[in-house]
């Protein structure tokens, strides 16, 4: 074997280590296997229509988790708040644009920007008060989503503005199916990954990115280095809002009518995609692939349930077991972590 | 002389009335290593924290390099190249090796954009200066602490480094590891840096120091070469007390026995151990490390039980398989890591006293009873002497040597008639290691049996009635220790056969 071989093989192997490190290489082989068994039992599954179909109906859970993600890694907590800002964002978005009109950008970016105004909020407590970040957004969730309830009487909006449907209905690669209804790659599929590829390079490549694994890693070292905090964490609650905006957006598209709680509640669903995606609840770490796959396998859970013509409630039941598994996990790794140190002084 | 890096002049702090320093002076040399003393609450911190900027002086001149400089503040600091190594590192866990050298520099660049190329490349050069070679995608969490300090150094070399404080930096390292710091640190002088190491475990840094600064109650009393110092010295200085060494002594012949050995063997281990403890006796045992000591120690106390031989207990043979047979028999065991690990530092004292006790304290609901867990905290707060003004204050205000003795009453609490400490002093500053002393002989005076296991020969002499040798799992001699000098004693545990 010539030197370049046996490097190209030992990169080869270097590769495999790093893959086999990786959580997020586990969690596509779960969604490989979980797919193939499903699609065994109702080929129906791994249909375009059905992945197209699947993979549209959680974007907005997807564009949410990427801003928690921030804040989890910032914080070592989720932000819980960020349903009721698109609950708030969506049904204000409603309204303006069935009184004043309006296009889909502007919505989209009045609606990210009240958004981020709202997470802003959080941002500032959690920086100025010193106040743990679940309490915070705890209190300002209830807020946000009893102020929606005070002002509207919780009113349902059955008929929104036209251009909602126009974009939520956009497709790419469209077919039509055999009964004449069109179907294909949502738009809102594709304003989700964008909002991923965006996300992994702010989080991976920017100094901000890093500076909010920096402190979720430690923050007091992160002071005294000279990071600058204040920044950091309006950055990464402002983004949540942000996010929340675009989702509340994406979500009056798909479903094209306002019903004042329903994304309020999705919550656990976004925390449990992150933990099963690799982020730590202990804070500093996480990946915006992680948090996508992780988003993909539940998506495929609630699909295949539904497909194999099980209970909904088995969904939560999942999603419950999920938490507390990956939870445990993290929880544990951070022990047998701290053992370990202890185990190289007693050697000594 | 060389020439002067730093130079502080009358330097005052107080903190709401109180002053933390009076008119300290104190220089740096270039390329000098100095150490900085002084037992909590003497101002070396506020000292260090004004050095590296965290804290501006109420008044005084500060110069640096020739030219007087209104404060260090924080950023022109680190500019200036005084860079701090606090005790914890203050380093990235979760991130990598690579990361976490560069990060300071990626941010004094402007952040932006990060290169990774550029942060590996920065990485390699702060390594190549100090010759190390760390696995640069490896995360830090995951590396032994000897490691992470030198990842922290390799950081603090980013910069154009003229000053480095490195605060309590061999407190958590093992031997070996301080070895190797320490020849970083001769590596770094030799390019023209400056240390300052601020501790007060000083066995180390005494071998590299060039002169040692002593503060006491917010003033400098001292700055010497260690050869002008020694642990009496430095104690007079930092306490501003004598302390009166008299060797142990132990006189009463009809003191009736607690502890007899016959024959105890465990293969492997140790082969035909005979001894006898008396009421208030110290006897030393020593040996090098892998001579059984610990292994016989731990027999003792039942975790690695003995295969054949006699233990009496007042002159009734006992079994002891078991750590529950051996409390039950009156034996205590305080294994050398306990003494760092044995203690909740958040918690209060009267906490950390009761820890171990608790089920003696439920009254009848079967919940804990605040008046005899207080009773039982000011008693042995009272035994021991320890200095605390409040029982509910929290361990980690205490100073080393109180903290010592917390985890020796702890232990305690369970009234044991023998107690065996295992390297009690291992890695405890000058000061807690006299009050540890005082601490065990008082036992002993109240009629305690005490097996001190220790390497450090002034400590078993100065302690002990007796001291046993032990060599290959065999008790090799016994000598009575008064009149015998530290050397010579040495010379018996290291000779072979």
């Amino acid at each position: 074997m010539s030197a370049a071989r046996v490097r190209l093989a030992k990169g080869a192997g270097e590769v495999v280590r790093r893959l086999l490190h990786q959580n997020e290489t586990y969690l596509a082989i779960l969604i490989l296997l979980l797919s193939i068994g499903i699609a065994a039992i109702n080929p129906a599954f791994l249909t375009y229509e059905n992945v197209a179909g699947f993979v549209k109906s959680c974007s907005m859970v997807g564009i949410m988790a990427v801003g928690v993600l921030f804040v989890l890694v910032l914080s070592g907590s989720p932000d819980v708040s960020f349903t009721a800002i698109a609950q708030v964002v969506e049904y204000a978005v409603a309204v303006a644009t069935l009184r004043w009109g309006g296009n889909i950008y502007l919505a989209l970016a009045a609606a990210a920007a009240m958004g981020a105004l709202m997470g802003l909020l959080n941002g500032v407590v959690v920086h100025y008060f010193r106040v743990p970040t679940i309490i915070v957004t705890i209190a300002t969730f209830n807020i946000f989503f009893g102020m929606l309830y005070v002002v509207t009487r919780g009113k349902l909006i059955n008929i929104v503005h036209p251009m909602f449907r126009d974009f939520g209905n956009t497709l790419i690669f469209p077919r039509v199916s055999r009964i004449g209804a069109s179907y294909g790659l949502s738009l809102m599929t594709l304003v989700w990954l964008a909002v991923a590829v965006v996300g992994w390079l702010i989080l991976r490549k920017t100094f901000i990115g890093r500076s909010v694994f920096a402190i979720g890693g430690n923050e007091v070292a992160a002071e005294r280095l000279g990071i600058p905090m204040l920044r950091t964490r309006l950055f990464a609650f402002g983004l949540v809002g942000f996010l929340s905006g675009v989702a509340a957006v994406v979500h009056l598209s798909i479903v094209q009518s306002v019903v004042p709680n329903i994304i309020v509640g999705k919550e656990l669903e976004v925390i449990a995609a992150l933990v099963i995606g690799g982020a730590s609840v202990f804070g500093g770490k996480g990946t915006v692939l992680g948090a996508v796959l992780g988003v993909l396998l539940f998506a495929i859970l609630n699909n295949g349930l539904t497909l194999l013509n099980f209970s909904s409630y088995w969904y939560n039941v999942t999603i419950g077991v999920v938490i507390t598994v990956a939870i445990t996990n993290s929880a544990y790794q951070q022990l047998r972590r701290r053992r370990s140190r202890v185990n190289v002084k007693v050697e000594a | 002389m060389t020439e002067e890096f730093l130079r502080l002049e009358r330097i005052h702090k107080s903190f709401v009335g109180v002053y933390a320093l009076k008119a300290v002076d104190f220089t740096i040399r270039k390329g000098e290593i100095h150490c900085l003393v002084g037992e909590n609450g003497s101002g070396k911190s506020t000292l260090v924290k004004i050095i590296s900027g965290v804290l501006h002086p109420d008044s005084g001149r500060i110069v640096v390099e020739g030219q007087p400089v209104a404060s260090l503040a924080s950023a022109a600091t680190m500019a200036r190249g005084i860079q701090v190594i606090y005790q914890d590192l203050s380093l990235f866990p979760n991130l990598t090796v690579a990361e976490n050298i560069a990060m300071a520099e990626v941010k004094e660049r402007g952040g932006g954009v990060v290169n990774w190329d550029e942060v590996r490349r920065i990485a390699r050069a702060a390594m190549a200066r100090i010759q190390v070679d760390l696995d640069l995608d490896a995360e830090v969490g995951e590396l032994p602490i000897g490691v992470q300090q030198l990842v922290a150094i390799c950081r603090a070399l980013t910069s154009d480094l003229k000053l480095l404080i490195l605060d309590e930096p061999t407190a958590s390292l093992p031997k070996h590891d301080i070895d190797h710091l320490l020849a970083v640190v001769r590596d770094l002088q030799a390019k023209g840096i400056a240390i300052l190491f601020v501790s007060h475990k000083l066995n180390e840094v005494f071998e590299v120091a060039e002169r040692i600064t002593i503060l006491r109650d917010g003033e400098r009393v001292a700055t010497l070469p260690p050869a002008e110092l020694d642990d009496d010295r430095l104690i007079s200085l930092m306490t501003g007390r004598t302390l009166i060494r008299n060797p142990f002594t132990f006189t009463d012949a009809r003191a009736p026995g607690v502890l007899e050995v016959r024959g105890l063997s465990k293969s492997n281990n140790f082969e035909d151990i005979s001894f006898a403890l008396r009421a208030g006796e110290i006897v030393g045992l020593t040996g090098l490390i892998g001579s059984g000591r610990t292994e016989l120690a731990l027999a003792l106390f039942g975790i690695n039980p003995a295969e054949r031989g006699e233990i009496r207990i007042d002159g009734k043979p006992v079994r002891i398989r078991s750590v529950k047979e051996a409390v039950a028999a009156g034996i205590a065991y305080v294994p050398e890591n306990r003494l760092v690990q044995g203690l909740v530092m958040k918690h209060s004292v009267a906490s950390n006293l009761t820890a171990a006790v608790l089920d003696r304290l439920l009254g009848r609901l079967g919940l804990i009873e605040a008046a005899r867990r207080e009773a039982l905290a000011q008693e042995w707060i009272k035994a021991l002497a320890i200095k605390v003004s409040d029982p509910e204050a929290a361990v980690q205000t205490l100073s080393g040597g109180n903290q010592q003795k917390v985890v020796i009453a702890k232990w305690l609490a369970a009234s044991p008639r023998i107690l065996i400490l295992d390297g009690p002093t291992v890695g405890v500053d000058v000061m807690a290691k006299a009050a540890i002393h005082e601490t065990v002989r008082g036992l002993a005076a109240r009629g305690m049996a005490v097996l001190l296991i220790t390497d450090e020969m002034p400590e078993a002499l100065g302690n002990s009635n007796r001291i046993l040798l032990m060599r290959a799992g065999r008790i090799r001699g016994e000598l009575q220790t008064a009149g015998v000098q530290p050397d010579e004693l040495q010379r018996l545990v290291e000779a072979r056969s």
